[in-house]
């Protein structure tokens, strides 16, 4: 099984990868209309909390985090696979990545704008949030260095920033093909701003490839350190169950694999919609498949590391949360979210199940079920059954207000995924030919020096 | 917009009380509570909400968890076997230990809550964005956040009520973390006093917090633990505790001590600037 058809035509990827740019069905409305719907939910929750102060969402005194905040570590998580893809196996030189990357680096940017979202909807006084920034004021106030949340804000728009570029540069090749293939109107007007004069000459290429080579190289010390930063809002707190020293390998694992769950998730709608099989190819689904399981495993064993830490660190704050969390109140989340995030990877073990699609869609969506509840897990559990015995008498549950809120952040990233995917290229066309050619020429040499050997053996060498 | 004032905030707001053996400034305020002499009354937690503009969130809010008490009484049941009317319990005033190493300093993104140069840990309510930080890394859990707006949407002190609210004490609109401030205004009227007069508190109840003051049983006292004749530092230096230890006297001794005064949570090391005299049982004598 090949990653790619080698005899496609580079005529034949510009015009499938065009369709996806043209007028959509029927169906892409409506689903985009439910994804504003349900968009829409997520602001009247919050313009709603927004008016009443946060006690809406049922916070309260050892409960001071919810949802928001496991959630925001969730979209971040998210984001991490899409730079894995893009950025790590572009310097590891592994080409099967360069159908699928351009979605998945999408994919980083939106999550995380979606992540950031929470940031602000997690704050009590959210029309103060500039407070978080350097910014210059008169009377000389900073904000304060030593605090993870700070180091948390200036990761994030970093990484945010730098994404945005990385996708951006990437997709500029793309962009001049769409405004050469282009009817004339807005988009062609919009492609021709974007794509600053693409002309393919040779000297454009070389300053192409060094730019990119460069931001790659930039942005993977960034996607380690945005993750691990974010776990040093609890690593570097105090309370049990937050204070380990693993946190952060153990987030950034977890980010890749969720994120990589979430990779399959969308390969596949979009393979399905687009009618992308000759490009997003099984063989292909297999190797994410296959990473994906690598990381799930990396991460089950950083997850041991946690509960073994917490079990023989002789800290009795530690062991009775795990207890609780085994067996208290979240115990039905903390085993699905074992069941989900541990056991159902080892579906990616079969072969069968590699290439097959409901399957992989199935355990994809399970895998990421498993990585939210991770992070509930860690947020709220270390609230219930902190230090301090007196907030111990009672469980408060999140409200639907904050349920909604969750609920609309994934209606925000559809509408930018959606709005996304039809207004630019979502498979790389001029990586695509690269590596059609690259194949090619390999799959020539491989047959040349058969050849050669077949002559060889027959004794008709030229030597 | 300088670097220096970054690194001048940093350590005026950051020290920690006394550094080496010289304290920073002629006052550190300190508590002892005698839970020996608490009778669980609640009196200052009344007196509290009184002096401190606290919001009475009533019975829905309460059972929510939401209650904005500064100063609770905690109740622990003995677990004995004994049923209710004889059922022994133990009581706990817990309110804001005004650590020196305080762990919610560090982590306020904006630097909302800041050590004071006499010893307090405060609370800059103007700058709070509401994070929420700084409560989760509380180990006691002792800081109240204004999950409604209770001035205005819920309405806690209507027309004729808001005449009982204290001028001296700012009324905390939605969004923002408030907590047991020692009475800072008492302590600021107090110093200011004294700083006119040209010398320093004294210690003969000119200066007293609140709760300290409504306690029938005179279980709380209050001062400054620079002071060497104050009833604070007398309790303090009499129980052995020490400021900058986290471990006292008390704990060191092999084979149990005759001293009580320890602080809650010591050897998490966020040196609380309260101290407890731990309760004398009729079983344990």
């Amino acid at each position: 099984m090949k990653d790619i058809r080698e005899d496609i035509a580079w005529a034949k990827i510009n015009t499938d990868v065009l369709k996806s740019l043209e007028n959509p069905r029927k169906l892409y409305w409506v689903i985009l209309f439910i994804a504003v719907a349900v968009f829409g939910v997520g602001v009247g929750c919050e313009v709603y909390q927004y008016n009443m102060g946060l006690g809406v969402g049922n916070f309260d005194n050892p409960h001071m985090w919810g949802l928001y905040i496991a959630t925001f570590i969730f979209w971040i998580g998210m984001s991490h696979s899409g730079t894995l893809l893009s950025a790590i196996l572009h310097i590891m030189h592994a080409d099967w990545r360069k159908p699928i990357y351009r979605f998945a680096e999408a994919m980083t940017t939106f999550s995380l704008m979606t992540a950031g979202l929470f940031v602000a909807v997690h704050l009590g006084r959210i029309w103060q949030i500039y407070f978080a920034l350097p910014y210059p004021n008169m009377r000389q106030v900073w904000p304060n260095f030593q605090s993870p949340l700070l180091w948390d804000a200036m990761a994030i728009f970093t990484y945010l920033s730098s994404s945005i570029l990385f996708l951006y540069v990437g997709m500029i090749p793309d962009l001049a093909i769409c405004r050469d293939n282009m009817h004339s109107g807005w988009r062609k007007k919009l492609y021709a701003v974007l794509s600053l004069g693409w002309e393919g000459t040779d000297r454009q290429w070389r300053n192409f490839r060094m730019t990119y080579l460069t931001i790659a190289c930039f942005l993977i010390p960034l996607a380690v350190s945005v993750h691990s930063i974010v776990s040093t809002d609890f690593a570097a707190s105090q309370q049990p169950g937050w204070h380990i020293t693993s946190f952060p390998p153990y987030f950034v694992a977890g980010a890749l694999y969720s994120g990589c769950a979430a990779i399959i998730t969308l390969f596949i709608i979009l393979r399905y919609v687009f009618k992308f099989e000759e490009y997003m190819t099984k063989s292909i689904l297999k190797k994410v498949a296959r990473l994906t399981f690598a990381i799930a495993m990396v991460w089950t064993y950083l997850k041991w590391v946690e509960f073994a830490q917490a079990w023989f660190g002789h800290n009795a704050h530690d062991q009775h949360l795990l207890i609780e969390k085994a067996t208290g109140t979240y115990a039905p989340f903390w085993w699905m979210m074992n069941f989900c995030a541990s056991v159902v990877p080892f579906m990616l073990v079969f072969k069968r199940f590699q290439t097959n699609i409901p399957v992989l869609f199935a355990v994809s969506l399970l895998l990421n079920l498993g990585m939210w509840l991770e992070r509930f897990m860690i947020v709220a559990p270390t609230f219930a059954d902190g230090f301090y015995p007196w907030t111990w008498d009672h469980n408060q549950w999140p409200s639907l207000v904050q349920w909604g809120i969750v609920f609309g952040s994934f209606g925000w990233f559809a509408i930018l995924f959606m709005l996304f995917c039809k207004i630019f290229p979502s498979v790389s066309m001029y990586e695509v030919k690269e590596m059609v050619y690259h194949r090619s020429l390999e799959t020539k040499k491989l047959q040349a020096l058969q050849a050669a050997g077949e002559l060889a053996a027959a004794g008709k060498g030229a030597h | 917009m300088s670097i220096t004032t970054l690194f001048e905030n940093y350590s005026e707001f950051r020290h920690r009380h006394p550094d080496g053996d010289v304290p920073h400034n002629p006052y550190k305020w300190a508590m002892a509570i005698d839970l020996d002499a608490c009778s669980g009354c609640n009196a200052c937690a009344v007196a509290c909400y009184a002096e401190n503009n606290l919001p009475v969130v009533g019975r829905e809010k309460f059972a929510n968890g939401q209650v904005m008490h500064w100063m609770r009484i905690e109740r622990y049941w003995d677990h004995d076997g004994s049923e209710f009317p004889e059922r022994g319990a133990r009581y706990l005033p817990m309110l804001c230990q005004q650590c020196e190493a305080a762990p919610c300093e560090t982590v306020c993104p904006v630097g909302a809550t800041n050590h004071t140069p006499d010893g307090l840990n405060s609370q800059i309510y103007n700058r709070c964005i509401g994070s929420r930080y700084c409560s989760s890394n509380c180990p006691y859990k002792v800081r109240y956040f204004n999950w409604w707006d209770y001035p205005s949407t819920d309405n806690v002190w209507p027309a004729e009520m808001n005449m009982q609210l204290n001028p001296d004490v700012t009324v905390r609109g939605k969004g923002v973390m408030e907590k047991c401030t020692f009475c800072i205004q008492r302590i600021r009227g107090a110093e200011s006093d004294a700083k006119t007069q040209g010398r320093l508190v004294r210690d003969d109840g000119e200066l007293q917090t609140a709760c300290q003051q409504a306690c029938p049983t005179s279980a709380i006292s209050f001062g400054n633990l620079v002071d060497p004749e104050s009833r604070v530092h007398k309790q303090w230096m009499a129980q052995q505790v020490e400021l900058n230890k986290h471990e006292q006297a008390k704990d060191e001794e092999p084979g149990g001590s005759d001293l009580r005064g320890y602080r809650v949570y010591e050897w998490l090391a966020p040196y609380p600037s309260i101290m407890y005299l731990e309760r004398v049982r009729e079983t344990e004598i």
